[in-house]
């Protein structure tokens, strides 16, 4: 009796993380829905087109940071999310694919020269090109066959690329503005703070703990 | 900064009744402007102005963008923070002080300076550095007005202009981050600032500015990047070498003094060759190409001749 009442629960819990890991799909993409609706009513603001593309490159900054503090949650509270990373970090790539296309198709009006030009020219967009590379992989590996089939460790070795994708995302937004105002600065201590963290897990020589703990 | 600002088009007031309302005014006659100037400092005033030759044709900007669209880091470094900060900012009393290489140093009440010009509209297309653009119907008198009353001396070559510093009044010029140094300040080469198209702005469209726009005087020169038509002017000195400027100061590798709009030489970190116009077509707005000295070639070319314009950013 015992052991089935253990069974149903662990189902149950399943079935729980299951449908908040649905939710967090759902949440996740409607400050994006809410962005889109706001710019067919023209409601947003003098400039929408930059009000859009920063809004959907935010959000994509946003969710990476997110992805980034499970770990230390884990490490340092004792408390749980693993089970929601993969839905946030695609939730990242998803927005930071919108961020890109109303580049390309909004703002450069998919003037290939201009674009050409600007990846090559500008570090900015170079450095955004470059963190936006690095995301197709981990989300195209996002997933449980491309788990089995690359190997645990293999693929936790090609996730940690995110470190990167994350970094050259916030000097991205950093090189973006003119001077040094608040809010990109303040992003960019974010993700140097949670960076720094794993750095310093690593020279302490502590081994993560389980295969997908990077 | 807001994500999603929200503008009721309720409180976008038609372009219509502007421009009746400017019709109204060009046609009424007289007035004394002391008499429309609001006390204090909130409240929009009529101005009376005749219309300029040297505005250009194309349409405005619309208010509502013109004034919730703003880089004045004095009241915060997002578009959306002067038109929510800017009301704190007294506007009246106002002097401005002409001071250094001038036979006759002033210091001029903004009413008795406003009794003793006569107001134009200038429509003026203004360029960012930021790689944005708006047409704005500007009300305002030539610079060279003011310059000549002080009697500027042989030896002034350039001038200093500086904008008010109340870190009360502006919450930007207080706290742990300051993106620039404060006052801000900004000059121009006495030719410059003696052509005719540049301008102290006292309004647009037909009225007062509003605070967020530079309240209650600001400089407006039209062939260069926006951040050189400085805000809020208490002082203006004459000297005799280049003066400092606050973005120059800032990075002076990616802010020169001259700045004047040139599609050819990039900001550093960013191309200059097009421009979005602001208020046009929503989210599909086209670019579309800058142009030389801002369109504005023709009548300031000959300031710049044999000058190397790549190393006089």
């Amino acid at each position: 009796m015992a052991i089935r009442t253990g069974k149903i629960q662990v189902v149950a819990a399943t079935n729980w993380s299951r449908v908040i890991r649905a939710a967090v799909y759902w949440v996740g993409l409607v400050p994006a829905a809410w962005a889109f609706y706001l710019g067919v009513m023209d409601q947003l603001g003098a400039d929408p087109m930059r009000t859009l593309e920063r809004t959907l490159g935010l959000w994509a900054l946003r969710f990476l940071i997110v992805t980034l503090t499970i770990t230390p949650l884990r490490d340092l509270f004792g408390i749980n999310f693993l089970r929601y990373r993969r839905a946030v970090g695609l939730l990242a790539f998803f927005y930071a694919l919108m961020h890109l296309t109303t580049y390309l198709v909004l703002d450069q009006g998919l003037d290939v020269a201009a674009i050409w030009a600007d990846i090559v020219k500008r570090p900015y967009i170079t450095i955004g090109m470059i963190s936006f590379a690095i995301l197709v992989p981990l989300a195209l590996t996002s997933n449980n066959a491309m788990i089995r089939r690359l190997g645990g460790g293999a693929w936790a070795r090609l996730h940690r690329w995110v470190y990167v994708a994350a970094a050259a995302a916030a000097i991205h937004f950093l090189l973006v503005v003119k001077s040094w105002p608040m809010e990109p600065v303040v992003y960019a201590s974010i993700v140097g703070l949670l960076l720094a963290y794993r750095a310093l897990k690593r020279l302490r020589g502590r081994r993560p703990r389980r295969l997908a703990s990077t | 900064m807001p994500i999603f600002p929200l503008i009721n088009s309720s409180e976008i007031t038609p372009n219509e009744v502007f421009l009746n309302r400017r019709n109204l005014i060009a046609g009424a006659a007289a007035a004394g402007l002391a008499a429309v100037l609001p006390k204090g400092s909130a409240a929009a005033a009529k101005l009376d102005f005749a219309k300029s030759l040297l505005s250009t044709d194309e349409k405005p900007t619309p208010l509502e963008d013109v004034t919730s669209y703003n880089n004045y880091y004095e009241f915060g470094t997002d578009k959306g923070d002067p038109a929510a900060n800017a009301s704190t900012l007294t506007t009246k009393p106002w002097t401005i002080a002409v001071d250094g290489l001038v036979a006759r140093p002033t210091e001029f009440h903004l009413e008795d300076l406003l009794s003793s010009v006569a107001l134009e509209e200038r429509i003026y297309r203004l360029r960012c550095v930021e790689g944005w653009s708006m047409v704005i119907p500007w009300i305002g008198f030539p610079l060279s007005e003011v310059l000549k009353r002080s009697e500027p001396l042989g030896s002034a070559k350039y001038i200093a202009f500086e904008t008010v510093l109340r870190p009360n009044e502006m919450p930007g010029q207080k706290g742990i981050f300051q993106p620039l140094a404060w006052p801000y300040i900004e000059g121009l080469r006495l030719d410059e600032a003696m052509h005719p198209l540049t301008i102290f702005a006292v309004g647009l469209y037909g009225e007062t500015l509003p605070n967020q726009n530079g309240a209650p005087i600001r400089l407006v020169v039209p062939w260069k990047y926006g951040f050189k038509s400085i805000k809020s002017i208490v002082r203006m000195s004459l000297v005799e070498k280049q003066p400092e400027t606050s973005w120059n100061r800032q990075n002076s590798g990616e802010y020169g003094f001259y700045s004047n709009v040139n599609p050819e030489v990039d900001h550093p970190r960013w191309s200059q060759a097009t421009e979005r116009p602001i208020g046009t077509g929503g989210l599909f707005a086209k670019r579309k190409p800058t142009r030389l000295f801002n369109g504005y070639a023709e009548q300031v070319a000959h300031l710049y001749a044999g000058m190397d314009l790549r190393k006089f950013y």
